[in-house]
């Protein structure tokens, strides 16, 4: 990836109108953006301003997965910035900022350190090498005498700092494969950084794009359709319009849309449309006759995922066979903040603000409704009020819906989803059902795996079908059920794409979600069947597998698996590695007043180096809340096409009086760094259903558990 | 014209006496640190002090309030450094931080009127507030901190 100036050169307008309409991200409280000359700018991700304030240029979106903090430190570290010098701003839409590996700007998949590794520090060395040449230049030495403290290239007698050489430095040809540190020379990388936008999170300063105000900005909300995949029959808008303050009722793509002066007169207008809608092809779906249908097809053979040994003769020859059916149900996102952008549509070009993880999308979309060249259509990042995978879709529907409101009215509109339209209007994490079929040996090792699939593909009939599906076999539906890291000798993955439905879509940590829990929960009956202890069958299962087994140990170790627990606890265990990361949890359970209690879970990562190891743990306590939620409370269900739940008060959450102590281990390592964002969650359920089965003896084969 | 005191600032706003105080904050007033999360008092992402008592702004309506001293995160200190803010700087807690101001309101709230809160304090005050990103072990840990900062025992 070539970082040149030119190229670089060729954006910086983009990223000052960022600057100069304020979407800006104040690092370390107001006062900061007021700027020195920034001279030095060597590639598109680092420039340095004469008052040696350096901003880094972030192409990832901060969700909260602090990609604001760990991405820069990759920088400093080989800039050897001072990290109190370091600012932070939201990368404009251009192709410099495309993600490294999936050549669209897009952020997901726990892969923001992983692609970003080589190429941030290298954008950082190379800045380096120019101010030390400058100041090499400047004093007339040898530049190989030279070196840099903290934000200053440093001679025997004499400092200068970044800032002071900025301007020489820019005016020196950029140098090509500039070293980069050994990691054992890290100073920043591996220490405790705090995240970097974290004030302006407590004081109500931080911009989501909720929070967007511009002159002349209306604020819009749409009717969908009650029914997934209706639309609008006919409407009378007479009513909605005569609600003082409103503006407009126009239909889109996705319903009518009320445009308003402000949110409340909006919200209060759409309750007065009156719409008859065309329910479509869903208007007899229910989530029951879905469930018949996936077990039914179940029943029958699948595509084929992975085919290992011979599973069917190793079943036929085992001394010992057991099968079971496990379900997980439809789920919401549900970020903190509800959908929404704003968008401004001109003749001559479309702005967006929004808080997004699919810029590139954002842009093809926008481009599409607007007819507008792809060029022409500015995307602003602003912080993403969480994102879970929400924020990145196929349709980019939330910013889809704010184009087209915007589209022809001359003037920014915001458009907001409220969290009903949240709930129920799609992107779903998809249904599963899963079959599966082990043997055990006369010595209760598993000999055969048989499990078989059925949900709806994420990527089917998408544009992105390519980079997933091969031979119609979505790997995201089945990863974590194919590569199985236990010595298992004959395994057959089978999957059935059930017929489309729901708009469906990867939620955090994507396939795992479901194969983490059905294939640490069946792994887990097979133990008990074969009259093992369900953790040292993992071990010998895993003994050729170090980095999975470090982990696994580890997390036992720490929650002293096998020692005694007080009356009515019990421990599950549970591990998985996604993202290239590898994670183990034990949970400690019991049951309270008929309700599942979860008292303390405690894991283990191993993510490589880890950059931030604060934020390493964060990431985890985050993903075990996240998948703990969905395992204690998470179900969407539909009758009749309409979804039954609409709120936090039917599609509850874990809360504080809920939280268990979440003790984290990160494992130190040499191995370059992996995600961390996601491989926290799929341990989890498994890990809670497991120690139920230990502490009451029954197994839970359906998510979310009910006792 | 409806008079509303926030912050010590006195405002007249020309809404229905309806609105919820959360959208006259956001798209009246421009105040967008209290945020709207659910519009049915289950999230507490739109809690702001009023007369000192957390209090969901999403289903309060501005007519109800206008006799009352209405404090929101921009105006909880001067200095956005609170015990409670600098408690939640020192553990980091924040993530994505749409749920903070919601969850910093609470928690000051907790603090002026118990000094030393047990974990079962805690969890009545705070559990109205969802956290997506799961940051409950970490505002247990700044509750505590804040908490003994505020009775002077460490200094922040």
């Amino acid at each position: 990836m070539s970082l040149s100036r030119r190229r670089f050169l060729q954006t910086s307008g983009a990223a000052a109108s960022g600057l100069v309409l304020g979407f800006y991200v104040p690092p370390r409280g107001p006062g900061r953006y007021v700027h020195a000359a920034e001279p030095f700018a060597p590639n598109a991700f680092v420039r340095i301003a004469t008052d040696d304030v350096i901003t880094i240029i972030v192409n990832q979106s901060e969700m909260g997965q602090g990609v604001y903090t760990s991405l820069p430190m990759l920088i400093a570290e080989e800039l050897d910035a001072d990290w109190k010098s370091i600012q932070v701003e939201p990368a404009p839409l251009a192709p410099e900022y495309a993600h490294f590996l999936f050549r669209l700007q897009l952020t997901g998949g726990s892969s923001s350190i992983t692609s970003s590794w080589q190429p941030f520090r290298t954008a950082g060395a190379t800045a380096r090498a120019l101010l030390v040449e400058a100041a090499a230049q400047e004093w007339g030495v040898d530049k190989d005498t030279l070196t840099t403290d903290a934000g200053y290239v440093v001679n025997v007698d004499k400092r200068a700092s970044y800032g002071e050489l900025a301007a020489k430095a820019a005016t020196l040809p950029v140098p090509e494969n500039v070293p980069l540190k050994d990691p054992k020379d890290f100073k920043l990388i591996g220490t405790n950084v705090k995240r970097i936008e974290g004030p302006s999170k407590v004081n109500g300063e931080a911009e989501f794009s909720m929070d967007v105000k511009l002159d002349g900005m209306l604020t819009a909300v749409v009717a969908h359709p009650p029914v997934c995949g209706g639309s609008v029959k006919k409407f009378d808008a007479s009513k909605a319009e005569a609600v003082p303050g409103v503006v407009k009722v126009k239909p889109i793509g996705s319903g009518i849309a009320v445009i308003a002066k402000d949110f409340w007169t909006a919200r209060i207008a759409r309750d007065e449309l009156e719409i008859e809608w065309d329910d479509g092809a869903n208007a007899n779906l229910s989530t029951e006759a879905l469930r018949t249908e996936y077990r039914a097809l179940a029943d029958t053979e699948g595509m084929v995922a992975e085919d290992e040994g011979d599973a069917d003769t190793a079943l036929g020859e085992a001394s010992k066979t057991l099968e079971a059916v496990y379900e997980v149900p439809f789920l919401a996102h549900a970020p903190m903040e509800p959908l929404n952008a704003v968008a401004h549509v001109r003749e001559d070009g479309c702005d967006i603000w929004a808080g997004t993880q699919g810029q590139s999308i954002d842009q093809m979309v926008a481009s599409h409704i607007t007819g507008l060249k792809p060029e022409q259509i500015k995307i602003h990042t602003t912080l993403l009020g969480g994102g879970f995978g929400r924020r990145a879709n196929v349709t980019s529907d939330f910013v889809a819906d704010a184009v087209q409101v915007a589209n022809g009215e001359g003037v920014p509109v915001k458009t907001i989803w409220t969290r009903e339209d949240d709930i129920q209007c799609g992107y779903f994490r998809p249904m599963f059902v899963h079959k599966l079929k082990a043997g055990v040996d006369a010595d209760g090792m598993p000999s055969a795996w048989h499990q078989r699939l059925v949900g709806q593909s994420i990527m089917e009939g998408t544009p992105f079908a390519d980079m997933t599906i091969k031979d119609g076999v979505d790997a995201a539906s089945v990863e974590g059920a194919t590569d199985m890291p236990y010595a298992i000798p004959n395994r057959r993955i089978e999957v059935h794409n059930a017929n489309k439905t729901l708009t469906v879509l990867w939620w955090r940590s994507v396939g795992h979600t479901h194969t983490g829990f059905v294939n640490e929960s069946f792994l887990d009956e097979v133990a008990h069947a074969g009259g093992k202890d369900p953790y040292e069958l993992r071990r010998e299962l895993l003994k050729d597998q170090p980095r999975h087994l470090h982990v696994l140990e580890l997390a036992a170790e720490k929650a002293g698996w096998g020692t005694p627990l007080p009356e009515g606890r019990a421990r599950g265990i549970a591990m998985r590695k996604s993202f290239e990361t590898f994670v183990a949890e034990v949970a400690e359970v019991s049951v309270e007043g008929g309700k599942v209690r979860v008292h303390k879970v405690v894991a283990a990562i191993d993510c490589g180096i880890a950059i931030n190891p604060w934020n390493v743990v964060a990431q985890v306590e985050s993903a075990i809340v996240f998948g703990l939620t969905a395992a204690l409370h998470g179900e969407l269900t539909l009758d009749k096409g309409r979804v039954q739940q609409s709120n936090f008060h039917d599609y509850p959450m874990l809360r504080m009086d809920e939280m268990p102590e979440i003790e984290v281990h990160v494992v130190e390592s040499d191995e370059p760094p992996t995600g961390v964002g996601e491989p926290g969650v799929p341990p989890i359920a498994p890990a809670v259903a497991n120690a139920l089965f230990t502490l009451t003896g029954k197994r839970v084969r359906r998510l979310p558990i009910r006792l | 014209m409806i008079a509303i005191k926030v912050n010590g600032t006195r405002h007249e706003v020309d809404v229905a006496p309806s609105t919820p105080l959360l959208w006259v904050l956001r798209d009246t007033l421009g105040m967008t640190g209290t945020k709207y999360g659910c519009g049915i008092s289950e999230c507490g992402a739109c809690t702001v002090h009023i007369d000192g008592v957390a209090t969901r702004t999403c289903v309060t309506p501005v007519s109800t309030v206008e006799d009352s001293e209405i404090t929101t995160i921009e105006g909880l200190s001067k200095d956005g450094l609170h015990p409670v803010q600098a408690a939640w700087l020192e553990e980091d807690v924040v993530q994505c931080g749409y749920c903070q101001s919601g969850q910093i309101m609470a928690a000051a709230d907790l603090l002026s009127h118990t000094p030393d809160p047990s974990d079962d304090d805690i969890n009545a005050a705070m559990s109205g507030n969802i956290c997506r990103c799961g940051t409950y072990g970490r505002i247990r840990c700044a509750i505590k901190r804040a908490a003994a900062s505020m009775r002077g025992e460490v200094s922040q």
